[in-house]
């Protein structure tokens, strides 16, 4: 009999060695003369288990972790293919902690399909949102994304549906969806993982958004730092056009959607929508002055939707199974999952998709499993390089968009970037300022210079020259980054600065504070 | 330190040069926006952006040489000297610095007797500063040439130098 053996494909379980590992497998499997079937899927998300290799027995996936080249003849001989006893077995896949006690919609299927198996996809649930949708007019698809409370998941949480009546509303020979998968910000990797994972769930999510809209045309702009997520999306698109999901008349309904993946080429501003725009037009990422909004004048000119990885890949399950059904999860404004990705110094770093609501305290301590050092915890920077920093004082606040603007905080993208107490935080703010600069677009002055002056500033307070004078310039000099910039670039990298000086002053050399 | 340019000498090598480039250009030009895909496709299969390759691409695109070189320069990822034959790229971002990436940088810098932006004397590797390699929870992440590295600590970062076969001294 035929075993399923799934070693994943991604790339931080590549980064483990996850590759050796089904060469392995395979290499085993022949010359023991055994039936095994080598899928390669996404990753569930457990990346101190990775890589992680399960095996499908009548009982459900058993789970076996973290595999090295050298356990698998270990392995082959615990009769790991029938769910053998073995060190690094971890049981049924499903019933791991970590992971039963999520609520993945988005991530329904990675780690559980091949991700380049359109059938796999089929047979999980997939394009189901689609043939809905082309049952529908577009006004009725916006609506149900604006009833399911979706808010971007890219970093702004602006309500998407709303976004998606604008462009709706606007007459146009053409109009265009961009989706943004430039995932710059440190501790992030929830798009990546959907785009090596569940390529599917993303191109379908833009189908419906360009069918809903209006717009014929879609791209996906990648970073160039992920080059396995480019190869894996451009193989499902290939797939995607070659069964009739994406081209001239989408599943023969008379509707137009083309799909191109382009490669970004290494700057950070360029997840400023307005700057990947320019940067899809072949110029400089320079942002621009808005208005007009993109959805009314954005690509080329042309009404433009423009939505994160996350957003677009959260439509099909809120037009598969309902905005209700979506909205049902959550709390407050917050509606729905987001994917939090918790990364840094932590024992047990992935991708936890859970409603609105667990606290920081979950994540870190029920989730995380505390410092990857086992030292205490200090600090957690949410949200990205631009996103405030959170001492232990705020670990209770819930998962919430409000909630975290109650505390001058962001949730952004979803990263959760944990330190342990051996962090300098006047280091860390010293890089936000040296971050700020490096990625400045150049076009306001308090990013390009004031962000170069933040970092000797910080110099100073920390060598303790005129340490009064310098807290204040550098707080006066955070007050005309927040108020006198054109993006968040610049007008957000105050919140690291600002808030690791407020809670961490003795970093800073502050008087009276205990020195580190 | 400086890289030097490889042997185009002959004329004969510099007009193949051209010529090769001039295919590259015509590949990718007819889409819309087409100067990023042309870039990449041409450092994707010379390595880096040469001068030579600006007036090219500007007359193929009908845009001044200034503007291609505006556009070259303003990306990271873009670079105009040849880089060595393998590139290392170490993650300089929050995650990867909350488990010790700036002392493996250290490592990798004295290691190697260069600097981020540099390449070893004898062209063998390039070292590169990176933000974010997306393996946040596997820090610290090194990427060499196209294949990602996760939790390296220095005696693997020397593993992986020592396997790409480089003059260490
Ligand atoms: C400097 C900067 C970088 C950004 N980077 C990203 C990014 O990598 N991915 C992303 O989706 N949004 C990023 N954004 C936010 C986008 O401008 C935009 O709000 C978002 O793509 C809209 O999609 P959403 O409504 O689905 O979130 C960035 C914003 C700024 C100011
Ligand atoms: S804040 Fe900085 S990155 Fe943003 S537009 Fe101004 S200069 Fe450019
Ligand atoms: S911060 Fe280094 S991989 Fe993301």
């Amino acid at each position: 009999m035929k075993v399923d053996v799934f070693v994943p494909r991604d790339a931080a379980a590549l980064s483990l060695g996850a590759e050796a590992v089904a060469l392995a497998v395979s290499t085993e499997a022949a010359r023991r003369g055994l039936d095994v079937r080598l899928v390669r899927s996404g990753s569930r998300g457990l990346f101190w288990l990775e890589p992680l290799v399960e095996v499908a027995t009548p009982a459900g996936r058993i789970a076996y972790g973290p595999v090295s080249a050298d356990d698998v003849a270990s392995l082959f001989d615990a009769g790991f293919l029938a769910g053998g006893g073995h060190a690094l077995k971890q049981g049924l896949t499903e019933e791991i902690p970590y992971l039963k006690r999520q609520e993945r919609l988005t991530f329904a299927r990675v780690g559980i399909t091949d991700p380049i198996s359109l059938e796999d996809y089929l047979a999980h649930g997939g394009y189901r949102g689609l043939r809905n949708a082309l049952d529908m007019t577009g006004a009725a698809i916006v609506q149900a994304v604006t009833d399911s409370g979706l808010r971007g998941r890219g970093g702004a949480a602006f309500p998407t549906g709303i976004k998606w009546n604008t462009v709706l509303g606007v007459p146009a020979d053409r109009k265009y969806v961009v989706c943004n998968a430039d995932e710059g910000d440190s501790g992030t990797f929830a798009d990546r993982m959907i785009m090596e994972g569940d390529p599917f769930v993303l191109i379908e999510g833009m189908t419906i958004a360009g069918i809903a809209v209006g717009a014929t045309q879609g791209y996906v702009y990648v970073r160039s730092e992920y080059p396995h997520a480019i190869a894996t999306l451009n193989q499902a698109i290939a797939l995607a056009y070659m069964h009739g999901y994406l081209g001239e008349s989408v599943l023969r309904s008379g509707k137009t959607f083309q799909l191109e993946v382009r490669k970004a080429a290494g700057a950070y501003v360029c997840g400023e929508e307005t700057a990947m725009l320019e940067s899809i037009e072949g110029k400089r990422g320079m942002v621009r002055f808005k208005p007009p909004l993109p959805a009314i004048a954005g690509l080329f000119g042309k009404p433009t939707l423009i939505n994160n990885v996350l957003s677009l890949a959260a439509v099909p399950i809120i037009l598969d199974k309902g905005a209700a059904f979506y909205r049902e999860y959550g709390m407050g404004r917050s509606r729905g999952t987001l994917p939090i990705q918790l990364a840094g110094n932590i024992r047990h770093g992935g991708l936890i998709e859970t409603a609105f609501g667990i606290t920081l305290h979950e994540v870190l301590y029920d989730f995380g499993g505390g410092a990857a050092s086992g030292r205490p915890i200090r600090a957690v920077q949410v949200g990205g390089p631009l996103g405030a920093y959170l001492p232990e004082s705020q670990f209770d606040t819930p998962i919430d968009y409000e909630a975290f603007a109650a505390n001058w905080a962001v949730l952004g993208h979803g990263g959760v970037v944990v330190f342990d107490d051996t962090v300098d935080m006047a280091a860390m703010a010293r890089f936000a300022m040296e971050f700020c600069a490096i990625e400045s677009c150049g076009k306001c002055t308090p990013c390009r210079i004031g962000s170069t002056r933040g970092t000797e500033v910080i110099d100073r307070i920390v060598a303790r020259i005129d340490h009064g004078k310098n807290v204040k310039l550098l707080r006066d000099l955070c007050d005309t980054m927040l108020n006198g910039s054109l993006c968040a670039l610049g007008g957000m990298t105050p919140y690291p600065v600002l808030s690791a000086l407020n809670h961490f002053p003795e970093d800073f050399g502050a008087e009276g504070a205990k020195v580190a | 330190m400086t890289t030097t340019t490889p042997t185009t000498t002959s004329a004969t090598a510099h007009d193949d040069l051209a010529a090769s480039m001039r295919q590259i250009v015509d590949a990718h030009r007819s889409q819309p926006g087409a100067l990023l895909p042309v870039l990449h496709a041409l450092q994707d299969a010379l390595g880096y952006l040469p001068p030579s390759a600006v007036p090219i691409v500007a007359e193929a695109l009908n845009l001044s040489r200034a503007e291609v070189h505006g556009v070259l320069t303003f990306y990271h990822h873009f670079r105009t000297t040849p880089p060595g034959r393998h590139t290392v790229r170490i993650c300089r971002a929050e995650a990867c610095q909350s488990m010790g990436s700036a002392a493996l940088e250290q490592h990798a810098r004295r290691r190697l007797g260069i600097g981020f932006h540099d390449t070893t004397p004898d062209g063998a590797l390039s070292l590169e500063p990176v933000y974010c390699l997306g393996n946040c929870a596997c820090s610290p992440a090194v990427m060499v040439d196209g294949d990602l590295y996760g939790r390296v600590t220095a005696a693997r970062l020397d593993a992986l130098l020592s396997a790409i076969a480089v003059d260490t001294k």
